[in-house]
């Protein structure tokens, strides 16, 4: 019944197959819409068909007669019971927001906002009752347009009169990190290099996997909530602060997750309307949404338009840096809503030793679905815009784009570094990671064979493209957070106990959907106390078993939910200690503690962890005063962020006949710090890689003129398949975290962060010639062969997706026919 | 209501269905072989693949009454006798799922695939695999999952 003395070299390095998947692979899940409880009632939504509209009436008098149908809501019927959608992150004191309803109230702000709500006894029928709710709109004018809104052309919520939420600004020169911006730009404008440009991040849609689900059981004591979220902590704090039921009698469960990607990462209406109706009624209520209803109404991400000017010496070196964003919300201010870009606003300088920046971005209200976090949040779009401008730097200064970031990168003996954002860099060596990238693609013969094709006019061009990317992870240090007004902390918690049996229970407050944490955390407790891998199990995702935590986003959870683990690990066999002395009738000094065992030094006796773990169990014989439990828990605050790095290249075939795009290579060497398991870190690359090639490629949600989402079906929201994507050459240098003990880094958003620039970077290669410097994204084959017969941008590309169901067109993602959504294509 | 009789994973079911009830909801709802999944509302993303009568379908995309008489495999019934499929098997080995969601459909796809072709090409790989949606691996492992399952006798 005791652990061995004889586990198996170190578990922290090693390719474990996943615990997780045992169940995955057979079936056997309890994704939240698996929940049947006894006289569960079912909800259906009715949304809005307006982007902006005032409610007139609604009648629900033929859905109560429906059959099976047990209520119909409106939001005057539950205004006073339904609490708000919260805002966590006022990025200004002066930030302005609307209110957010979970049910809308009197007036509609978005397509696809909550008017009414059918209670049934079973989905269906809920779902036939909501189609014979009548609702009466009186339209109104709709902010659609950013840059118009930004200009309060049309005002999307009256009562605020401006659009503009919130402006945030950090300036080097007055933040006393670096210089002033503007006298860089002086000088490189009379004598030096001046390049300005604009970017689009157009606007991407999460979606998940697993639509999001929601059961409320107020059955007893306690009202238990399961739901597809990545931050069942913060619903249950956010559910306990804007309803008035007290914290302690609400339980979160976040089962098996089916992907989040930031997109999980919300405290929802169908949340907070599913907690009221059970309250309500007193029964068990489901919310499962259909994957047209996730796209419309589960937030969005990214939407920004983003000025650069970027000031450099004529030998390239850069000498400024400043960023006008503006910046999306839609129709509210999400959890982290305007902290999305804001947390972009440390890595415009990337891995460069930039003197000034300057960063402003404005928050801008529209009437289109909310925005908030998704995979990389902030730090893809910071990652994009300074990786393109740098291509374009290289251009104007004559030279391969690795040589200009080269001269301008911080070199690794330079580290710990603190930049210009005044963020200290603990480690990296960009060196390196370029070097192995540059090996592992072949740069030097791509090179060769495109300058080739170039003389010899091939119709099909060879383009390069390059991302040298760092992020900040391991969301955060609670004091940054509150500098820059955000409402939490960013700790995490875990705990280690030690069961009678010798088997050890980890309780973590992160919140997995997808990514490995009972797999890697149980690596890491079982060398942290010598333990096997097979006898310890993780604990998550219930806030009555991980009853502290702060949830998974941000590539938080190793960095910080890693070192908590570690900390209480730590505390367990310092409680171990002296009762090991005490059965081994030795001194406590003498007791050295290694691979699982407690042994007496200059001896060969010894025990086992399980061993003591048994004997406090039983408790019969322990050392006067100490108390009998091993079990131990910490709860850590990151002193840092940790700054993952990575050399990204990518070889693009363009057809400069058709602009038809193949991707024919993409290498990655990232340096994450030490690895825990590198099976699980390849699949966090690989996923995180065609998330960002998407953006760059294929993914836009696109709304026509009135506001409606056209792009609201998979049919028409272009994900990529299998046929569509390649096989990767990944690897990694290492270069040690010096901030937490297991000198990891994170990886979760790394691909993402890293791989959009990339892509795009080769197709502007491959089409610079034709006199093209920038193609926005995705980078349609029609964008593509518009800028090189114009030469210039692909033409007017706002809102238009991907034409993926083109007659005889090569790229179709599904088979069956359908209409594509083009509004607005190259207009 | 149609009664509708039917082998489901082994095991012989009857009963009422309305009409319009697809496979899907009579597979999850009526039998609660909630391994199986729903993903989206437009037969694209794969994730409720099961086999009827041998060969893979989208089980969003056949009503429960198209079943009748037929015998359906779900995820839940691939492995035999407490032993994995060699497809499920390869999916853990090779990292092929993440949070999991896409992976029966993937797996029952996988599965029909490799019947018609044993030792498919990783483009052969990747166009049998198009109809079928995740947004976590990139497809990467997935497509090695499928190698490695043609290599150990996944068509046996």
């Amino acid at each position: 019944m005791t652990t061995t003395q004889e586990r198996p070299a170190a578990e922290i390095g090693r390719d474990r197959r996943r615990k997780e998947d045992q169940r995955l692979i057979t079936g056997r899940t309890r994704w939240t819409d698996n929940l049947t409880l006894p006289g569960m009632l079912h909800l259906a939504m009715v949304r809005s068909p307006f982007a902006h509209a005032n409610i007139t009436s609604i009648d629900t008098s033929a859905a109560e007669q429906a059959p099976n149908v047990v209520a119909v809501v409106t939001g005057q019927g539950i205004a006073d019971e339904q609490g708000v959608v919260i805002n966590a992150w006022p990025i200004t004191p002066d930030q302005k927001a609307p209110t957010h309803t979970p049910v809308a109230v009197d007036r509609v702000s978005f397509a696809g906002e909550i008017v009414a709500v059918v209670v049934a006894r079973s989905a269906a029928e809920a779902r036939d009752a909501a189609e014979l709710v009548d609702v009466e709109y009186d339209e109104l004018p709709a902010a659609l347009d950013l840059k118009e809104a930004a200009e309060d052309k049309v005002i999307a919520h009256p009562d605020l009169g401006t659009n503009k939420s919130a402006l945030w600004v950090f300036d080097s020169s007055e933040a006393g990190t670096g210089g002033n911006v503007e006298d860089a730009i002086e000088k490189a404008r009379s004598d030096g290099i001046l390049i300005e440009r604009e970017y689009r991040q157009q606007r991407l849609i999460p979606a998940f996997m697993e639509t999001r689900s929601v059961v409320v059981d107020p059955t007893g004591e306690q009202i238990t909530m399961w739901s597809a979220t990545q931050v069942p902590h913060i619903v249950r704090f956010a559910l306990a602060a804007t309803t008035g039921v007290s914290e302690s009698k609400i339980r979160v469960i976040a089962p098996d997750v089916g992907g989040g990607f930031g997109g999980k990462l919300q405290t929802t209406p169908e949340e907070w309307v599913a907690f009221a109706l059970a309250r309500r009624l007193g029964k068990p209520v489901k919310y499962t949404e259909t994957r047209s209803e996730s796209l419309v109404a589960a937030h969005h991400g990214r939407d920004q338009w983003q000025k650069l000017t970027l000031a450099a010496e004529k030998d390239g070196t850069v000498t400024g840096f400043k960023v006008d964003l503006l910046a999306d919300l839609g129709s509210h201010v999400a959890i982290v809503g305007g902290g999305v870009p804001v947390l972009g606003a440390f890595m415009f300088n990337a891995i460069y030793k930039f003197p000034s920046y300057r960063f402003s971005c404005q928050t801008v209200l529209t009437n289109k679905t909310w925005t908030d976090a998704y995979r990389g949040a902030g730090r893809p779009e910071a990652t994009y815009a300074i990786e393109r401008i740098m291509d374009e730097l290289a251009v104007e200064v004559g030279v391969d784009p690795l040589e200009i970031r080269e001269k301008n990168w911080i070199k690794h003996e330079e580290f710990p570094f603190t930049t210009v954002c005044g963020l200290e860099y603990d480690s990296g060596n960009y060196e390196a990671a370029t070097a192995r990238a540059k090996e592992m693609f072949g740069y030097d013969e791509l090179r060769a064979e495109q300058k080739k094709r170039r003389e010899q006019g091939d119709k099909v061009q060879l383009g390069i493209g390059i991302s040298t990317f760092t992020e900040m992870c391991g969301l955060a240090p609670s004091r940054v957070l509150g500098s820059l007004d955000y409402g939490a902390g960013g700790w995490e918690h875990a705990s280690v106990r030690m069961l009678a049996t010798g088997k050890v229970e980890v309780v973590t407050g992160a919140s997995a959907h997808g990514q490995g944490h009972e797999t890697a955390f149980s690596q890491i407790v079982a060398d942290r106390l010598g333990v096997a891998f097979e006898d310890i199990e993780v604990l998550h995702g219930d806030t009555q078993i991980a009853h502290k935590g702060l949830d998974t986003y941000g590539s938080r959870s190793l960095v910080v939910g890693g070192e908590a683990l570690v900390r209480a690990a730590d505390k367990v066999v310092e409680k171990a200690k002296p009762i090991a002395a005490h059965l081994l009738e030795a001194s406590a000094d003498d007791i050295e503690f290694s691979h699982g065992r407690f042994g007496v030094r200059g001896t060969d006796q010894g025990m086992a962890i399980g061993e003591i773990a048994t004997a406090v169990f039983a408790a019969h014989n322990m050392p006067d005063g100490v108390e009998p439990s091993l079990d131990s828990e910490a709860t850590y605050d990151p002193v840092n962020f940790s700054f993952p790095h990575g050399t990204h290249l990518c070889a693009m075939e363009v057809d400069t006949e058709t602009g038809a795009l193949k991707m024919r290579k993409y290498v990655a060497c990232d340096d994450i710090g030490n690895i825990i398991n590198p099976l699980i870190v390849a699949g966090q690359v690989h996923g995180g890689l065609v998330q960002g090639i998407a953006q760059a490629l294929w993914e836009e949600a696109v709304y026509d003129e009135s506001g409606t989402l056209v792009s609201g079906s998979f049919v028409d929201y272009l994900l990529p398949t299998s046929a569509d994507t390649i096989s990767f050459d990944i690897d990694h240098t290492t270069s040690a975290s010096t901030t937490n003990t297991l000198g990891t880094k994170g990886v979760g958003e790394a691909g993402t962060i890293a791989s959009t620039p990339a892509v795009v970077n080769a197709v502007v290669d491959a089409v610079r010639q034709f006199g093209v410097n920038d193609i926005q994204m995705p980078c349609t084959p029609e964008r593509v062969w518009k800028a090189i017969q114009t030469g210039g941008k692909g033409g007017g590309t706002e809102g238009a997706a991907m034409p993926h169901f083109e007659a005889g067109g090569e790229a179709g993602n599904q088979e069956q026919p359908g209409t594509a959504s083009t509004e607005g294509a190259g207009a | 209501m149609t009664r509708i009789s039917l082998t489901v994973d082994g095991a012989k079911v009857s009963d009422d269905v309305e009409p319009r009830m697809l496979l899907v909801q009579y597979l999850r709802e009526k039998l609660g072989k909630t391994g199986t999944v729903i993903g989206c509302d437009t037969s694209n993303c794969g994730a409720c693949t099961v086999h009827l009568d041998g060969t893979s379908v989208k089980s969003c995309n056949v009503l429960a009454v198209q079943a009748d008489g037929g015998e359906v495999t779900t995820i839940e019934g691939l492995a035999q006798d407490g032993k994995l499929h060699a497809v499920q098997e390869a999916f853990r080995e090779c990292h092929g799922l993440q949070c999991g969601f896409c992976t029966p459909g993937m797996i029952m796809q996988s599965v029909d695939l490799l019947k018609e072709n044993p030792n498919p090409t990783e483009e052969e790989i990747r166009l049998g695999l198009e109809g079928n949606l995740c947004r976590c691996t990139g497809y990467h492992n997935i497509v090695k999952a499928v190698q490695y399952a043609a290599g150990h006798g996944a068509d046996s």
